[in-house]
């Protein structure tokens, strides 16, 4: 290893150390959560009262802009967790880890908030709030996958040996995210295809700007809903440090 | 603007219960995400208070 690369490893891992990363953590937190919350005000005015009725939906389409920003967040998160948990595996550094471990809740949220609005968007659009499409189904494993790395992180006292475990299982099921992706090219289904594609985009510019500005306020959310899950993971493992004593004080 | 009134508003020209319905359960599930994120922090912090 040459000796620039080893000074760059050195700055890049001293941000992993806990007590630097959590103060860090803290500082940031207070602006994703006040971009979130911007952004959100601004992309629901924009997509309530802007943006025009769909000639086809009628005002049913109006779920998109919650729909389409958590379900993109649930796999970018995904992707994310996984990236986390292979760091953890492959460097064995406690805090890509916690990341990984802080990461699924928000995801699963995303997921289920996808599943969610999908159904009551599907009901008026389909005729039915669920099918066994190929979307739907990935989508809907998606979800398990996030509980299932809950579920088996929780159920191993020893952190590390939990950590190990369940980021094989992230690293596994990393393999869903394309799925969903290509899911509406590959099969026949039920599900639109994709509202943005390489040269253009299928909606009118209002509809697509509210769209694009959900998708950055839930991007920022679950970046300040991360970071503050992370903190609490940090206290919660390393609770008998001196670190973690000087923050409480 | 799309709207002539509230009512028209909270219509949403007749899909109110879908449209409300995502976006209601949304909001309660992330203000949840919000709360439980707030309490654990501070069951965190009571530890280490403790030990």
């Amino acid at each position: 290893m040459s000796a620039t690369s080893q000074s760059s490893g050195f700055t890049l891992f001293r941000y992993a150390a806990p007590h630097v990363f959590y103060p860090l953590a803290g500082r940031l937190l207070p602006w994703f959560a006040a971009l979130a919350a911007v952004l959100a005000a601004i992309g629901l005015y924009v997509g309530f009262f802007v943006a025009p009725t769909d000639a086809q939906q009628g005002e049913s389409y109006r779920i998109i802009f919650i729909h389409v920003p958590a379900a993109w967040m649930a796999m970018f998160l995904y992707v994310t967790m996984a990236f986390w948990a292979g760091a953890g595996l492959v460097f064995n550094t406690r805090l890509s880890s916690m990341m990984a471990a802080a990461t699924a809740p928000t995801g699963a949220l995303m997921a289920f908030i996808a599943l969610w609005t999908g159904a009551l968007w599907g009901r008026p659009t389909w005729g039915a709030y669920w099918v066994w499409d190929a979307r739907l189904t990935s989508t809907l494993i998606l979800l398990f996958l996030y509980l299932g790395f809950i579920a088996l992180q929780a159920a191993i006292d020893d952190s590390r040996r939990a950590d190990k475990a369940a980021g094989v299982l992230a690293l596994v099921g990393v393999v869903n995210v394309p799925i969903i992706y290509f899911s509406v090219q590959w099969w026949n289904t039920l599900h639109q295809g994709a509202s943005i594609r390489p040269g253009g985009a299928t909606m009118a510019a209002p509809m697509l700007a509210a769209m694009l500005v959900m998708v950055f306020a839930f991007w920022m959310y679950s970046i300040a809903a991360v970071l503050a899950r992370v903190r609490a993971v940090l206290l919660e493992r390393e609770k008998r440090s001196a670190w973690a004593r000087d923050v409480v004080q | 603007m799309n709207w002539t009134s509230v009512e028209h508003f909270f219509a949403m020209g007749g899909y109110g219960a879908y449209v409300w319905g995502a976006y209601g359960v949304t909001a309660v599930v992330l203000a949840l995400e919000v709360f439980s994120l707030r309490a654990r922090r501070r069951r965190a912090r009571a530890q280490i208070d403790r030990t």
